[in-house]
């Protein structure tokens, strides 16, 4: 048997075929899903169905040239009309582009059915995609054996990242502001039309292989699952290109287990990694934000606490400040309870006989806390004709989020604030 | 209204109809529809086929109307996706083709890939584009790994899941179109009951929430329709054409008509006439697939409606234009014959003066005077030159009147130099309704400047006056 790099040729061929899909689509569906355009990946895969069947009625045959030219005719043709319609008659874009590109398919349905129903142009292989047989349908290339989908995709992989490359400055600000992009010169009309032409482009010489849907997969999830992990540019195009090649190689595997067709499997992987990329994100994952709301939750309660024990010393009160009286006057609930457990391990706050009491860690802590609640009330009375008893409640929710270079200021504008008359606020 | 009152509708329709059913059977009503046919003398295939197609265009056409109005089109199409997983899944567990189990399958997968988009775009940094496509392609891809696990099961090789794909009417029986027709009607049921909770959450959710209603019990409702006239749709025109339904008959009922009250119809009967229109083509025409034929249809009407809607049809869009430079050009050249002999009236001009007034050429300044003469604006002199005749003058006095008057307003209230409130009033003395002119005037003869009865005199020089002058 064949091998290539000590790998089975056909086991290869798979996985590279996939990854030059995947990267192709990763480049190219950065700047869609950036831009917000993804479903245009879509539209556009379903809509060269027509240039299809009408190249291959004009031509007589399934050679790749005319093939491609009718495709990415049609795909620009989808991209114009959306835009068009939404532009010229007052149609939402997304009901545009749902208008033109189910009619469009439904046209090289019954092109299809009708004009080419004896040649090899099934429907259902433009869903599904047949890599495990394309990848036998081989060409000699400089003496080796590649399969022909590989060539044609290479050639694809190799104009889009020569586009991204060249175009990288023009892209850049045609997606992040159009209004800049045209005020500097930018054609904003032409970089976005030589991206759909690309776009139809590589989707007619992956469709054969991956199948639309992975066409589609390929062009959104790689690139969202970038977008969750960094805010620059350029890392999220890498981070998409590195994706795109981790799902060829783990959709393929995953497939020969289970048995199961390569390109769905490659969908859902694509799926699972960008349903991890939502839970555990650094900074964007729904967990590090439901752990980072936690811990700021835990800190204001923590900070209510020490501000109670202060004012509560502060006021000489008699009574000691008991434990379930201060977590009710703190809110109650779990996290008033975990936050006086941290206070207590962290040795702000001890329990002495039947009461709280601040150690002197803990009264530093929170006098600098009432402090700072008692700049901004000072603040807030100088600059706003706020009544007295209306101070108290935004210079709650302000202590907690006013750092040095903001206290400083203040301390700029009021200066030395006193306590509120002696009693607790 | 409280909070489990939808809940407690939809049920309580799910309840009377299971017990009708249960009370009747599948079998004996179609018995009746059969008798009824042979009686009447149509063939009850046809009857079936037609009914069930024309119901389901009516009810996708109607729900998909509130998500072309909502910018939802697209979600439709996701959860079409979206309900093949479901399909393969309820096949595996079912190990037959019970189609309600199938149809139940692909609704209970369909709302999930509809409630993941929602959640998606909520509570994650993805855009709705993104997670509709995420949905759609990751979901059809599990149900392609699902489905070919069904065809690798000895008993699933003829499970005909394929059907799914591209639809095929002919493959129904009637106890399937049977239930296509009933959840269609209810449907339409559902969205009769609860059409003013629809209407205000498709414009303005805010309020519904501000006035207590269940704001997310009635999207989880309208989202549950949406996604169970796709699951319906399935079968018949398949997985792709079947946004197409949702969208192309709301698209196009949009052009004709600005309320909900006229849309939701108009786009049924869209809806409707293109399913049957399509279904009757494709059964008499050898090799015309039924799916996309309907879709095809309901395109040619979306298509006319853009072009012919009386409003918001682009020839009317044309025509209003043409219809605006039109006016725009005979009030330019009134205002710049009369500025060319404000001071003596009965002087005339030459086509040339009046091009050089304004940026034409002397042929379109011709075209433009042959044309205001056969209105009886202005007349030609015994030497071939122009003058305006009393209704010229008339009209002129108007236009010029409205363009002074914005000038003057301008440089007053707005403080813009004279020499610059020429071309700024060019662009609106045209579509100065009466009022408005009426208040300019009045508020500028509180200030005392406004000279009675007569045109105000220009603030800035007039250059092709200077120039006769000299």
């Amino acid at each position: 048997m064949d091998t290539v790099f000590g790998m089975d040729a056909i086991v290869f061929w798979i996985i590279a075929t996939m990854a030059l899909v995947n990267v192709t689509g990763a480049l190219l569906g950065t700047f869609l899903v950036l831009r917000r355009m993804s479903l245009l990946g879509d539209a556009i895969s379903h809509a060269v169905l027509p240039g299809l069947a009408l190249a291959f009625m004009l031509t007589g045959t399934r050679e790749p040239f005319p093939m491609l030219a009718g495709a990415m005719a049609a795909g620009l043709l989808t991209a114009l009309l959306t835009h068009l319609i939404h532009r010229y008659a007052n149609v939402p874009e997304d009901a545009a582009m749902g208008v033109v590109f189910t009619s469009l398919f439904a046209l090289g349905v019954v092109m299809i059915t009708r004009v080419a129903s004896h040649v090899d142009l099934d429907p259902g292989c433009v869903l599904y995609g047949v890599l495990e047989s394309a990848a036998l349908d081989t060409r000699t290339v400089f003496g080796m054996e590649i399969p022909r989908v590989a060539v044609t995709l290479s050639a694809t992989f190799l104009v889009t990242v020569a586009f991204v490359a060249l175009f990288w400055k023009e892209l850049k600000i045609v997606s992040f502001d159009p209004q800049l992009a045209t005020t500097l010169g930018i054609n904003a009309d032409r970089v976005h039309y030589l991206l759909m032409g690309l776009v139809a482009a590589f989707t007619v010489a992956a469709f054969e292989a991956v199948g639309s849907i992975l066409v589609v997969a390929m062009l959104i999830a790689p690139a969202a699952t970038a977008f969750l992990l960094t805010d620059r540019l350029h890392w999220m195009t890498l981070i998409a290109a590195a994706t795109g090649i981790l799902i060829a190689i783990l959709g393929r595997n995953i497939a020969a287990v289970y048995d199961a067709p390569v390109a769905g499997m490659a969908s859902v992987v694509a799926g699972g990694l960008f349903l991890l990329a939502v839970l555990f994100a650094p900074r964007y994952g729904v967990v590090a934000r439901r752990l980072a709301q936690v811990r700021l939750g835990l800190r204001i309660s923590g900070e209510d606490l020490l501000g109670l024990a202060y004012r509560w010393q502060e006021s000489g009160a008699r009574t000691p400040l008991t434990a379930s009286g201060a977590l009710d006057a703190a809110g109650g609930g779990v996290a008033s309870r975990a936050a006086l457990w941290l206070l207590r391990r962290a040795g702000l706050l001890v329990k002495s006989g039947d009461g709280l009491r601040l150690t002197a860690s803990g009264e530093e802590r929170a006098s600098r806390l009432v402090h700072r609640h008692r700049l901004w009330e000072a603040y807030l009375a100088k600059h706003l004709p706020l009544p007295d008893d209306h101070l108290h409640s935004p210079a709650d929710r302000m202590e907690h989020f006013m750092d040095s270079d903001l206290q400083r200021q203040v301390e700029e504008q009021v200066p030395e604030p006193h306590g509120p008359s002696g009693a607790p606020r | 209204m409280s909070g489990p009152a939808p809940w407690l509708a939809v049920l309580a329709l799910a309840a009377v109809q299971a017990a009708l059913f249960a009370l009747v059977g599948a079998e004996r009503l179609l018995g009746w529809v059969q008798t009824a046919c042979a009686s009447a003398g149509l063939p009850y295939n046809t009857v079936m086929v037609l009914a069930g197609s024309g119901l389901l265009g009516v009810s996708s056409a109607v729900i998909g109307s509130y998500a072309v109005l909502r910018r939802r089109s697209l979600i439709g199409d996701a959860v079409a996706h979206a309900a093949l997983p479901g399909i393969a899944l309820a096949y595996l567990m079912a190990r037959e083709r019970n189609f309600f189990l199938l149809l139940l399958g692909a609704l209970v997968s369909g709302v999930l890939g509809a409630m993941v988009i929602s959640w998606l775009r909520q509570s994650t940094r993805t855009r709705q584009d993104a997670a509709i496509g995420l949905v759609l392609s990751v979901f059809f891809g599990l149900g392609i790994v699902l489905t070919s696990a069904v065809q690798r099961d000895p008993s699933g090789a003829h499970a005909g899941l394929e059907g799914f794909l591209l639809g095929k009417t002919a493959g129904l029986v009637s106890q399937d179109l049977l239930l296509i027709a009933v959840t269609s009607a209810n449907i339409l049921l559902l969205v009769w009951l609860f059409q003013k909770e629809f209407l205000l959450l498709s414009f303005d959710p805010g309020f519904a929430a501000v006035q207590r209603w269940p704001v997310p019990a009635l999207d989880i409702l309208m989202m549950t329709l949406l996604v169970a006239a796709t699951v319906i749709g399935l079968p018949a025109v398949g997985v792709v054409l079947m946004a197409a339904m949702l969208i192309i008959p709301g698209v196009a009922a949009r052009f004709w008509t600005d309320r909900l009250a006229a849309l939701l119809p108009l786009s049924g009967a869209i809806g409707l006439g293109s399913a049957v229109g399509g279904t009757y083509v494709s059964s008499i025409r050898e090799g015309m697939p039924t799916g996309p034929v309907i879709v095809l249809a309901a395109a040619a009407v979306c298509l006319f409606s853009m072009f012919a809607a009386p409003r918001r049809g682009i020839a009317a869009g044309v025509v209003r234009r043409l219809q605006m430079q039109e006016r725009v050009a005979r009030q330019n050249l009134l205002r710049s014959l009369y500025e060319l002999v404000e001071e003596s009236p009965d002087s005339a001009v030459t086509a040339e003066d009046v091009a050089g007034k304004r940026s034409w050429s002397v042929a379109d300044a011709m075209k433009l005077l042959r044309r205001a003469e056969a209105r009886g604006e202005v007349r030609r002199t015994m030497d071939g030159r122009w003058t305006l005749t009393d209704l010229g003058l008339q009209r002129a006095l108007d236009v010029v009147r409205a363009h002074r008057l914005w000038e003057l307003y301008l440089v007053e209230q707005a403080s813009i130099a004279a020499d610059h409130v020429d071309r700024d009033a060019d662009e609106l003395e045209h579509i100065l309704p009466p009022e408005m002119l009426h208040q300019l005037e009045d508020r500028l003869k509180q200030k005392g400047r406004w000279p009675e009865d007569r045109v105000p005199a220009s603030v800035h020089p007039l250059e092709g006056a200077a120039r006769e002058g000299r």
